[in-house]
């Protein structure tokens, strides 16, 4: 059912309730796909990210009445775009007299442009996306205002997923949006010598909404897929916008193998399964195929980073036959290049797992103790979970028993909580049986 | 061009003359960096240690700067900058970034009747 021609009329002969419904869906889904094409387009003419986005909840508004009297145009994009920026200009001309004469939104002067050779592609909506995730916002604000803007979420959908209260969230959002105007963080891509801490940070928003909706911190459902979806869309999108950062290919491909995993995570009454419980038949292959395509794209560049080697190991747990038959060896080697690019004790914590299946738990449990000493991970629920589950697996269960309460005082996510309890009810039973021997042979 | 206030954070007492021939050496190279960079220092100031200041709050007078911590405001310049990134990446070569810090903020503008 499409339109005749460039805003032409579609299915005229159809009652006017059909064509609003048509009017209706081709609105909601150039919502989801060019919110943030108009959007960007808009923010340049307008020079304020407030009246851009107020211009473009007005087209979307006008979109409604407009597509179901005269048809879906043939490029809803295009028309969209068209509309915000009259209505955006229209505001200005109105308000001219009211406005500083210092434009809001800084662009670059032509100077800026012929200063770097190798510009990056100027699309707007990269432009964005890079102005969301500006390192001198706050990490929580770079989030809401990529999903506020980017994204086209509303500020209580956003608050929501972050279990904050509206006007929180969207003092949050105002408050990124002023610092914008007044510091005059500018509305461009990076040069190519700031590029690749400017991406990182773009990554790593994309990534901690991944994460927030994938294991949800708190809150009944371990999936907020909502979340999950604009990650993916939003990390599509940098692709799309940036084919040859192999990070960006990196960051897509892991999550699209994490992903692939999403429906087995829990069972029917959304209780939490380990990977080794975990039905690998349900996994999306399509998913791990396109992931693993990805990766192997990103290692052939030469310049691994640590998206493509965190896709690279989530892709070897993907394919193996079975948890035991993984190929531990090579995760582990990928876990110490991981190391080295990121220095961080989360990494060891999980290349100490991988310790336990190729050298034995007794070994990754002298790591566990390194990483305790150490210190910073002081309070994070994985570190008592890991040692518990090592323990549990030399069979000694008391002690076992000790680091799944840990693990339990810190967890707050339900599916979490019931799977700590039913391992620490286990623990305590093999404990007692025991009769106090902290050693017995692992079943 | 926007306006920003660099606030120059220093470890107390932030005395002038405690400057080493290095730190000093990297100051005399500053402006030239500053302007390769495409700013433009408007005024700039060092202040004297903050063993001299006196702080006033309400109506009571106390020795010292009004808040008491490790760093404490060494000096401030105003620098003009197209915008932020120019700002922060002028601000970033201050030579106080190596025991203290800076502060960037813009300087507020009236809005236009």
């Amino acid at each position: 059912m499409s339109a005749g021609g460039d805003g032409g009329k579609a299915a005229v002969a159809e009652p006017i309730g059909s064509a609003r419904k048509l009017a209706e869906r081709a609105v909601a889904d150039a919502h989801r796909r060019e919110w943030a094409f108009v959007l960007a387009a808009t923010a340049r003419v307008a020079g304020d990210l407030d009246l851009a986005e107020e211009s473009v909840q007005d087209a979307y508004v006008a979109a409604l009445d407009a597509w179901t009297r005269d048809g879906v145009p043939r490029k809803p994009g295009a028309w969209l775009t068209a509309t915000a920026k009259h209505k955006a200009l229209d505001a200005l001309r109105r308000e001219r007299v009211f406005r500083a004469k210092m434009p809001l939104l800084v662009e670059p002067d032509e100077t800026d442009m012929d200063d770097t050779e190798e510009d990056a592609v100027p699309d707007d909506r990269l432009r964005l996306i890079f102005t969301c995730c500006h390192p001198a916002l706050a990490g929580e604000a770079q989030v809401a205002l990529t999903l506020r803007l980017v994204c086209g979420v509303s500020t209580g959908d956003i608050a929501k997923a972050f279990l904050v209260s509206e006007p929180t969230m969207a003092a949050r959002v105002t408050r990124a949006k002023k610092k914008i105007s007044a510091a005059r963080i500018p509305y461009r891509v990076p040069e190519a010598s700031e590029l690749p801490e400017r991406l990182d940070a773009v990554l790593t928003v994309i990534h901690l909404l991944y994460t927030t909706g994938h294991t949800a911190p708190s809150g009944a459902d371990l999936v907020r897929a909502d979340l999950v979806e604009r990650a993916l869309s939003l990390s599509r999108m940098l692709l799309a916008l940036m084919p040859d950062e192999p990070e960006v290919r990196g960051l897509l491909a892991l999550l699209l193998v994490t992903d692939a995993r999403r429906t087995t995570r829990t069972d029917a009454e959304g209780r939490l399964l380990v990977l080794e419980e975990q039905d690998r038949s349900a996994w999306d292959r399509a998913a791990i195929d396109e992931g693993r395509r990805l990766a192997v794209d990103a290692f052939r560049t030469g310049r691994v980073g640590r998206y493509a080697l965190q896709a690279a190991i989530a892709s070897l747990y993907a394919v193996a036959g079975s948890y035991a038959t993984t190929d531990w060896r090579q995760i582990l080697g990928l876990y110490d290049r991981l190391l080295k690019v990121w220095p961080s004790p989360v990494v060891a914590l999980n290349r100490a797992v991988a310790v336990s299946m190729v050298r034995g738990p007794e070994a990754a449990l002298d790591e566990i103790e390194a990483l305790e000493r150490d210190g910073r991970l002081a309070g994070y629920r994985y570190l008592p979970a890991v040692r518990a589950d090592l323990l549990r697996r030399l069979g000694r269960h008391r002690e076992a028993a000790t680091a799944y309460r840990a693990a339990l005082d810190l967890a707050e996510n339900e599916a979490e909580r019931t799977f700590l309890a039913a391992r620490l009810a286990e623990a305590v039973k093999s404990g007692a049986v025991d009769s106090g021997s902290d050693r017995s042979s692992e079943g | 061009m926007a306006q920003y206030g660099i606030l120059i954070y220093s470890p107390a007492p932030a005395d002038p003359m405690d400057i080493t021939p290095d730190y000093l050496e990297l100051l005399d190279r500053y402006p030239a960096q500053v302007e390769a960079l495409g700013g433009q220092i408007v005024t700039g100031f060092a202040l004297q240690p903050s063993t001299t200041a006196t702080a006033i709050r309400g109506d009571v007078v106390t020795d010292g700067p009004f808040v008491e911590a490790k760093e404490v405001v060494a000096g401030f310049f105003v620098l003009e900058a197209p915008d932020l990134d120019v700002a922060l990446r002028i601000a970033k070569l201050n030579p106080a970034t190596r025991d203290g810090g800076v502060e960037v903020r813009p300087l507020f503008v009236p809005p236009a009747e």
